[in-house]
């Protein structure tokens, strides 16, 4: 009996998680769902989600990975906080991730997979996909996934594993038609990629068509649905994660000052996409190293900036751990270089691949001695480019180290990003002291109190740097008491005047009333949007969203005290209160969560109304 | 520094009156090189290299020594001060910059080697020169000394080896000998020692040699062939201790017993020693042993080979030490190997005359779209 026309149904925004064994595909089928969304015009946000070890035993919950992409008509700030759809390749990843799908949800899930070996490995008695709740709760579809596949891939020269592999595409076709998404793309980028390889390619292909046409021909699929394009600046955008981001932003700045960027690196999980990204840009003088450790990278990093090259490290919370000496001796030498921390779950080796902002305290404080330095965080994906240019102009113009703070989530998860113009962009000035007459290793520029970055191969600049207290202005080893309150003093002056260079706090709604919520780092898209939502039921809230952790904005005190109550919503156990009510003197409302994921933009509402 | 600065109330008016006061400071502490450059025809001496300071080390250290050699050699090599930089760690050998007019570093314990590779890598028109000891490199700085030798990055590497920790005032090292008594191990060390140069072999390092502080002749010629080496240079430089390990290397050092116990390496030239040169060093199988040249054919006596495609001989070579054998000094080995940064720096000039440097198109590898 031929289907009769499926209903169309339009949507202003959707979830969908597709989530499965490690090696099941998934990730490559959610960037590929996304890479689809955006094309066709949807404003998009993913979150994918894998485990930290390379193989954990097939089937296994352990092994669970997952990407989940929003995509909506209009612009969005967050993944989402629930799927709408479930799109579970076995047992294991639908015990996971069932419980987040929305009632009357939809559930596509392999029935191939069901079998009773796999159900044990994910602690299931009996098979879910003929539990009468499930199918009751939920708009059931047990798709013979693997088989169709396999069925469809008859005639190409594929071994049966070879067949079985290209599911994840069936799957990714099915979804293409439940939300009326073009082949067109993917079709496109599996040619390109398997070029060499042309009966991977055909069976991909083929795969998806057959994903696709399951959802145009079977019955109990009545319903598809659309989203249609969202409304944008008009300009050119591409798909960017976080550390993609980074990277180009890093590169940028170098360029914008004529430098070689020399980027020291150790890979360690979240970070080590930017080493890879970066080993890339040969062309543009950018000369990654791999070293042995993360002492080693911090090193070469203090040498290279010694140099007067633009010099960086990126690393995770533990890595910072281990370069707190060296960073120590970059203040003490004043020389300009970025650190990256990718922060994820912690203490320890922590969470590797989990979300979280718990070392904003490490960076100000992870080092012996009086030791300031300046702290930027992004708040997005794409906002990482803009925060490392910053990152890098902030550090040659103060002659300081500069950390940048980003996360794991907004690391790895995406967004569309309008590409600017390199021509657009501010230079960045860098001069280097030539005249011996005037020139003292520490001698101070009047508003940024900066000493000179003077570099080897300069004639009669010889100096000497190093970890042991200097006089000021001349930079003779000095143990003298006066002196090192004064430097001292100097140093911390040194930072804090940055907030002189720096745009104040401008609070995105009122600006005064009941609630301030104030926010940093990867936790933008979840505050904004709830803050959005209950602005939008008239409720008199309003939100900071912190670039600058050190120095505060100049007028954050100001601004603190024209609200009633201050909410820091923050994954850790309250570090930006900690300085806030240390600060401030104001009783801020500390609101916190350490379970290595992100914030749902629900529980943020949820706290912001019962404040208000 | 003298005291007569007075005290700041934190205000930045005061931080200008006490600049200025340290700038007036500053001006009667003329750099010598200001004055000396004026006067010469550009050719460096031994004076240019010579910062001013009045050195610290306690009288007799065999860091006088080494100071005084290396002034004397940068100025040979040709190349303006203004290229050269140091690089120390922490130790006795850690303040050897500040007697260098020179651009230097003193950085950490053990880490000199890593931000020496990150300077080199972003400056490899410079000509650095590590300064390191027994404990900055084999102890805390053991991993950093193996890879800047196995990358073969071009710096030159002077280990200062006391067989002792004398800056914190006498603790056993990692190359002082089992049973070593000292105040962290007053029943004697119960740890086996490390060699400096087996330990650069096992890091594949490309040029490794051996002098001793009151060597001056012998130190001038191997920090030259050092500097000449392009790739990783390893010179370990025996010195004395006097205040916490006196004599650690007497039996090179003292005038009667020098000639033998000392093996003088040259490459090509057989391996003699002795008031006479009576004495040679053969194989016995893989054992070398000490012979007198008489009672032996002319050609069983080991010949030096610097270029030896393989190690075996410098390993041999790097064992030998009293009572049995003399000590080998000078250059163990000098082979050529790819050198890091100039592998870097091909990859950098290849990549640029593939892709023109443009950052329009880098921003928009992959998939776009235009919204209008």
């Amino acid at each position: 009996m031929i289907k009769s026309p499926s209903a169309r149904q339009e949507l202003d925004r959707v979830t969908i998680l597709f989530c499965g064994d490690s090696g099941d595909g998934m990730q490559l089928t959610g960037t590929q769902f996304t890479a689809t969304s955006a094309l066709f015009g949807n404003d998009v946000s993913t979150f994918p989600d894998y485990p930290s070890e390379i193989r954990a035993p097939a089937g296994s919950l352990a092994g669970v990975s997952a990407f989940q992409v929003a995509f909506s008509s209009s612009p969005i700030h967050t993944p989402g906080d629930r799927p709408d759809a479930l799109v579970a390749m076995n047992p294991a990843a639908l015990k996971v991730h069932l419980p987040r799908l929305k009632e009357k949800g939809i559930l596509i899930a392999n029935r191939d997979a069901f079998k009773k070996s796999n159900l044990k490995k994910a602690g299931y008695g009996e098979n879910p996909l003929e539990d009468p709740e499930v199918a009751g709760r939920f708009r059931l579809h047990a798709v013979p996934i693997t088989q169709l596949t396999v069925d469809a891939l008859a005639d190409v020269d594929l071994d049966s594993k070879g067949k079985r592999r290209c599911k994840n595409f069936f799957a990714l076709g099915l979804a293409y038609w439940l939300y009326g998404r073009p082949l067109e793309p993917t079709l496109d980028w599996i040619d390109e990629k398997f070029a060499k390889a042309p009966a991977v390619a055909k069976a991909n292909r083929r795969a998806l068509q057959t994903g696709y046409n399951y959802g145009e021909i079977e019955q109990s699929f009545a319903v598809n649905y659309m989203v249609e394009s969202a409304p944008t600046e008009a300009g050119t955008y591409r798909i960017i994660s976080g550390n993609e981001a980074a990277a180009l932003g890093f590169a940028t700045a170098a360029r914008l000052a004529d430098k070689p960027l020399i980027y020291s690196s150790y890979p360690i999980t979240p970070a080590t996409d930017v080493l890879h990204e970066l080993a890339k840009l040969k062309h543009l003088d950018v000369r990654t190293i791999q070293y042995e450790d993360e002492i080693a990278a911090i090193g070469s990093t203090v040498g290279a900036a010694f140099g007067g090259a633009f010099a960086m490290t990126g690393t995770s919370g533990p890595g910072v751990c281990l370069k707190s000496e060296a960073i120590n001796l970059a203040i003490m030498m004043e020389l300009p270089l970025v650190i990256l921390n990718v922060q994820r779950g912690g203490p320890s080796t922590g969470l590797p691949t989990k979300t979280e902002q718990s070392d904003l305290l490490q960076a100000f404080f992870g080092r012996n001695g009086e030791s300031p330095i300046p702290i930027l965080a992004a708040a997005g994906p794409a906002d990482c480019f803009d925060v490392a240019i910053e990152a890098f102009r902030i550090a040659v113009r103060h002659m300081t180290p500069v950390f940048m703070l980003s996360d794991g989530y907004i690391a790895n998860g995406a967004e569309p990003w309008r590409i600017p113009d390199f021509d657009d962009l501010e230079r960045i000035e860098v001069t280097h002291p030539t005249d011996p007459a005037t020139f003292q290793p520490y001698l101070r520029e009047e508003d940024t109190l900066a000493r000179p970055w003077a570099i080897p191969g300069t004639p009669q600049l010889e100096h000497r740097l190093g970890g042991l207290e200097k006089y000021d202005g001349i930079g003779i080893v000095s143990y003298d008491p006066h002196n090192h309150q004064r430097m001292c003093e100097l140093r911390a002056e040194k930072v804090a005047c940055i907030a002189d260079f720096v745009d104040g706090a401008a609070p995105d709604g009122p600006t005064e009333g009941d609630l301030l919520v104030l926010s940093w780092g990867g936790t933008f898209g979840a505050v904004h949007s709830a803050v959005h939502r209950l602005q939008e039921k008239d409720k008199a809230v309003a939100h900071v969203h912190l670039r600058f952790l050190n120095p505060f904005p100049g007028n954050l005190g100001e601004v603190l005290s024209n609200y009633e109550k201050v909410l820091i919503p923050e994954l850790n156990l309250g570090q930006l209160a900690l300085l806030i009510r240390a600060r401030y003197l104001i009783d801020a409302v500390s609101y916190t969560k350490v379970e290595g994921r992100p914030f749902t933009i629900s529980e943020l509402e949820e706290k912001i109304e019962e404040l208000l | 520094m003298t005291d007569d600065v007075g005290p700041v109330d934190g205000c930045l008016a005061d931080l200008q009156a006490t600049r200025s006061e340290a700038g007036r400071v500053a001006a009667s502490v003329a750099s010598p090189s200001q004055v000396d450059d004026a006067k010469l025809d550009g050719k460096l001496t031994r004076r240019d290299f010579v910062s001013g300071q009045a050195a610290r080390w306690c009288p007799g250290c065999g860091n006088y020594a080494i100071l005084a050699q290396v002034q004397q050699t940068l100025p040979k090599l040709g190349i303006p001060r203004e290229n050269f930089v140091v690089i120390s760690g922490i130790g006795c050998s850690g303040r050897f910059p500040y007697y260098m007019n020179t651009y230097a570093l003193h950085s950490l314990h053990g880490r000199a080697p890593t931000l020496a590779t990150g300077l080199k890598c972003a400056r490899p028109d410079l000509q650095i020169w590590v300064v390191t000891g027994d404990g900055d490199s084999l102890a805390i700085g053991g991993n950093h000394f193996l890879h800047v030798l196995r990358r073969n990055v071009d710096v030159n590497i002077l280990l200062f080896n006391n067989r002792i920790y004398g800056l914190t005032k006498g603790q056993y090292s990692p190359t002082s000998e089992l049973g070593k008594r000292t105040k962290s191990s007053p029943q004697g060390s119960i740890e086996n020692p490390v060699n400096p140069i087996g330990v650069a072999i096992g890091a594949e390092a490309s040029f490794i040699a051996r002098t001793v502080d009151v060597f001056q002749k012998h130190m001038s010629e191997v920090l030259l062939r050092a500097a000449k080496h392009t790739g990783a240079s390893l010179v370990e430089i025996a010195q004395n201790c006097v205040i916490f390990n006196n004599g650690a290397w007497k039996p090179l050092t003292d005038p009667d017993g020098r000639l033998e116990n000392v093996l003088y390496l040259e490459h090509g030239k057989p391996m003699r020693f002795g008031k006479k040169q009576e004495k040679g060093i053969r194989l016995n199988g893989l054992k070398p042993e000490v012979v007198n040249v008489d009672d032996v054919e002319e050609k069983e006596i080991l010949v030096h080979d610097e270029r030896a495609d393989e190690p075996t001989l410098a390993y041999l070579l790097s064992r030998m030490g009293p009572p049995d054998f003399p000590t080998p000094v000078g250059v163990f080995r000098a082979v050529d190997k790819p050198i890091y940064d100039r592998e870097l720096m091909g990859q950098i000039r290849d990549a640029e005359e593939k892709t023109p440097a443009e950052m329009n198109a880098l921003y928009r590898r992959g998939q776009t779209w235009d919204v209008k």
